[in-house]
């Protein structure tokens, strides 16, 4: 017998990077702004995209979403309120979207075609872990968190935090309430991800709206087509 | 979480590179795996034996190397290790870091296989 050691060297995730790298090309050609939306469950990731497409669309934006979730179609009718279109994707237990996935609804699409939109919200499966792990060809992900989940969570969940490129917190009506330690918030996701960009806002009360969009905007222009 | 999806990965990428080896048996499995990949070793481990089952890979060992984070420091112009994910400054100058070079990593680094010897004629 033979002992022979085979280099092998491939990432584990090969085939959805490789899907990713795909889907950005295509975003970066239609000209689309791509972002990531990922959170614990209940951190208000869909009342805080209810408004942004509300109020995108009220600007003249193109805009349209695909949310994520293990089961029901709850969420993608709540977003579908808003005017835009949106597609849900049920997952059946599986923990996060992958590229496979993402591209797999954005190709039997009806009626949306990538080219005609200025943005795209990918809402993710509600999990602070695993969706850091597969990359669906965003420009930005946004990491959210909400005021009463403990000024900590970066700390926590460092690897989806460290991988953000936007913050935002939510539920800051609840700031007070919740005793609310912001100044350790922002410390604290400042410590994981320095330099970070971090929105304070609130879907109920519209506060910090404004800048979030001016935000994307800005983002959307520079990205240029 | 998805530590069971990642070894059935490995699994099937082991046994495709196993067609170039006709009628090798699986030692060993390295992993290379970075501290921001968001995957646990005892999970890894612990899924390892169920996904193997029936496979090629039955019987071998997973052996997990698990790597640090490293940054580079924009003042120091080094890249440097950081002792932990709790914070991401420099352990020499305190400056923060945003510039990664290592800790996402999640790979198949090899595999030890043993070959039958060719029978002479």
């Amino acid at each position: 017998m033979t002992t022979r050691i085979v280099e092998l060297r491939r990432g584990i995730l090969k085939k959805n990077d490789e899907l990713a790298v795909g889907l950005r090309q295509r975003y970066a050609a239609t000209g689309v702004l791509v972002l990531n939306l990922v959170s614990s469950p209940g951190t208000g990731k869909t009342a805080f995209l209810e408004l942004t497409l509300r109020e995108l669309k009220a600007r003249g934006a193109r805009v349209a979403a695909l949310v994520g979730d293990l089961e029901t179609d709850n969420d993608a009718r709540r977003l579908a309120a808003s005017g835009a279109p949106v597609r849900q994707i049920n997952t059946h237990g599986i923990c996060h979207l992958d590229a496979e996935m993402i591209g797999k609804h954005l190709e039997d699409w009806a009626g949306v075609k990538l080219d005609q939109l200025d943005y795209l919200f990918i809402e993710n499966v509600g999990n602070l872990v695993c969706p850091s792990s597969y990359d669906l060809g965003e420009a930005i992900r946004v990491v959210l968190l909400s005021v009463t989940e403990g000024e900590d969570k970066p700390l926590k969940y460092p690897t989806m935090f460290n991988s953000a490129d936007a913050a935002v917190i939510t539920k800051m009506d609840l700031a007070v309430p919740c005793g609310f330690d912001r100044w350790a918030a922002l410390k604290n996701i400042n410590e994981i991800r320095p330099g970070i960009r971090i929105f304070e806002t609130s879907a109920k009360t519209g506060v910090g709206l404004e800048e979030w969009l001016m935000y994307l905007e800005q983002k959307r222009k520079g990205q240029g087509r | 979480m998805h530590e069971l999806s990642i070894i059935s990965s490995v699994v099937d990428t082991v046994t495709e590179s196993l067609a170039a080896y006709p009628g090798a048996q699986v030692k060993e499995v390295r992993l290379r795996v970075g501290a921001l990949a968001s995957v646990v070793r005892e999970s890894l481990e612990f899924c390892y034996g169920i996904a193997t089952e029936g496979t090629p890979l039955e019987g071998s060992r997973l052996v997990v190397n698990e790597l640090p984070v490293v940054m580079h420091c924009v003042p120091c112009s080094a890249d440097v290790t950081l002792e932990g994910v709790q914070s991401f400054r420099c352990p020499r100058c305190g400056e923060p870091c945003s510039d990664l070079r290592q800790g996402r990593e999640l790979e198949i680094e090899a595999i030890e296989i043993e070959e039958a010897d060719e029978v002479k004629k």
